[in-house]
């Protein structure tokens, strides 16, 4: 379970700039569930990610996972048994080896980065299967740069290397955001399909309302730093993306957007 | 023949320094300024360890190792201070300066009388034995025996994990996090095995040249750079050596080009100003001028 207790975060402060985003914001994720997340620019979408991922830190209050308080610890050590699939597809991969190598790094996350050898040739038949799942014809190019490979492959290969080991949360930062319309419905059925096999709890934040509204457990709709919808299950399913696109609409015209 | 031998030495005592820079410039994308104070530290270490009486080739691994320790403190200056890349290296090279005139106790140090990895009684044994025309290469034979050794196993460890890490940090740091991996550590121990490779490589161009003196590591960076960029042009031209290879080859083409150059009429006094303008000379020719390419 994931608690983010009284979160204050205030960006540039004492300059003219300053910007309080969230003030007293409070979350809880149940296990296992897969939250929405909307909102418009600055809404604190991404800031509440990386609170959550420990990329920044918030000024005052506690981000809890299972019952233990982590909001101190180093981003490293948080991303052990957090998967997080980035909006730019170059994030996630490292473009100068190729997919074999990419995969090999992905599968020894959380062991021991010593001197043994970086790449296991038995496990190659593994990482096949595992890229076939993609029907993206990956498998056949285990070879190949993964910097020579377009974004939407790029993503798709950058999701697989997220989730290989076991997860604590997975973290999804508008990831389909930078593709084009088709390549981002196969990499969203992609993510589905994984989070529903490894009943892995999920953030995803996107803009994209039709995702927000067909995907996931619980949509949450962000506004200056406080989450103005909550709904899950039931309630969530009830709704529809128009009723979604008019309650956004209007927080949108709110603050000129 | 006498010039293609001391290209030769000259350019492979510089490969194991070049193949330091490689590490730091172009897998940690680092220009490591270090390097102008950590060759000649490992220069001093070593004459000043033979004329104790320390076996020569005992004097690699401890040079690799006290190399090493330096490229602690510059990874801890730029990862733990947050100074930054260029300054942290400045920073270091000018505080070694007067380290190494401390080691040596004076300003230059010669050593001619003294044992040394290419000069005692086993390898002139085996020499002896050899052809006659082999000879005159006792020195490049075993430099080259060094250097390819070295080479092997640079290409050893970045096949490793840690070593898989190292290239990872360099090309996408956020990958490196995302593994749960400290990218502060990786970097810092990217830049403690370079700076090993340079302290070493000084201390076997110690022993070729058997003296020290305090301003033999201006312009070390910028050899090795040169070195570096020939290296890795070369590499575009012909993709089946790796990457080790081509910048051993590069080190030696530049020597050969600074040899060609002082064959042409320049005097050895204009050395450093040749080695400024070639490398000028290389980084347009190749476009590296700015380090990532698309």
């Amino acid at each position: 379970m994931l608690e983010l207790k009284h979160i204050y975060k205030t960006y540039n402060p004492g300059s003219v700039n300053e910007m309080c985003l969230f003030d007293d914001f409070n979350l809880v994720v149940p296990d296992g569930q897969f939250v929405s997340v909307v909102g418009s620019n600055g809404s604190g979408k991404t800031s509440m990610l990386n609170i959550i991922c420990g990329s920044i830190t918030a000024d005052k209050g506690e981000v809890v996972v299972n019952g233990k308080n982590i909001a101190g610890q180093k981003d490293y050590i948080r991303h052990k048994t957090i998967g997080r699939v980035y909006q730019d597809p170059s994030k996630g991969t490292c473009p100068t080896m190729n997919i074999f190598e990419n995969m090999s790094i992905a599968d020894n996350k959380g062991k021991r980065f010593g001197l043994q050898p970086g790449v296991n040739k038995n496990r190659k038949d593994y990482y096949r299967e595992l890229l076939k799942g993609l029907g993206l014809g990956l498998e056949d190019k285990l070879y190949t740069k993964v910097g020579a490979l377009s974004g939407g492959q790029r993503q798709a290969v950058a999701l697989l290397m997220s989730t290989m080991t076991p997860l604590e949360f997975l973290i999804l930062d508008e990831h389909t955001a930078a593709l084009d319309p088709k390549t981002a419905d196969i990499i969203m059925e992609l993510t589905d399909k994984i989070v529903r096999e490894k009943h892995v709890t999920t953030i995803m934040v996107t803009h994209n309302l039709r995702y927000a509204s067909t995907y996931g457990d619980r949509l949450l709709m962000m506004h200056e730093g406080a989450a103005i919808l909550d709904k899950a299950y039931e309630e969530k399913k009830s709704m529809n993306p128009d009723q979604i696109m008019h309650l956004f609409n209007e927080i949108s015209v709110e603050c000129g957007n | 023949m006498i010039l293609v031998i001391s290209v030769l030495e000259q350019g492979l005592c510089y490969a194991i320094m070049a193949l330091g820079m490689y590490i730091t410039y172009k897998i940690l994308d680092f220009p490591d300024m270090t390097v102008d104070g950590g060759f000649p530290f490992g220069i001093c270490l070593a004459v000043v360890m033979i004329r104790a009486g320390v076996s020569p080739i005992l004097t690699l691994p401890i040079c690799f190792a006290a190399g090493c320790l330096i490229g602690v403190c510059t990874g801890i200056i730029h990862v733990v201070f947050h100074v930054r890349d260029l300054l942290a290296g400045i920073i270091m090279m000018t505080g070694l300066y007067s380290v190494n005139l401390r080691i040596a106790g004076k300003a230059n140090l010669p050593m001619y009388d003294y044992y040394t990895i290419f000069d005692n009684k086993l390898m002139n044994g085996i020499f002896l034995k050899m052809p006659r025309f082999l000879r005159p290469f006792q020195s490049v034979i075993i430099l080259l025996v060094i250097t390819v050794l070295v080479k092997l196993i640079l290409d050893w460890y970045l096949k490793t994990r840690s070593g898989m890490m190292l290239q990872a940090v360099g090309d996408n740091d956020v990958l490196v996090t995302s593994m749960g991996v400290d990218r502060g550590k990786v970097r810092i121990i990217g830049l403690a095995i370079a700076n090993g490779l340079v302290a070493l490589s000084g201390s076997i161009y110690a022993q070729q040249q058997r003296y020290f003196d305090v301003s033999m590591g201006t312009g070390t960076a910028v050899i090795g750079l040169a070195s570096v960029i020939i290296g890795t042009a070369l590499l575009k031209k012909v993709s089946a050596v790796k990457v080790t290879t081509s910048v051993i080859a590069g080190a030696i083409v530049y020597k050969a080009c600074v040899a060609v150059a002082i064959k042409c009429g320049l005097k050895s006094t204009d050395l450093k100003l040749i080695t400024a303008v070639l490398f000028l000379a290389i980084l347009i020719i190749t476009r590296d001028r700015k380090h990532k390419e698309a």
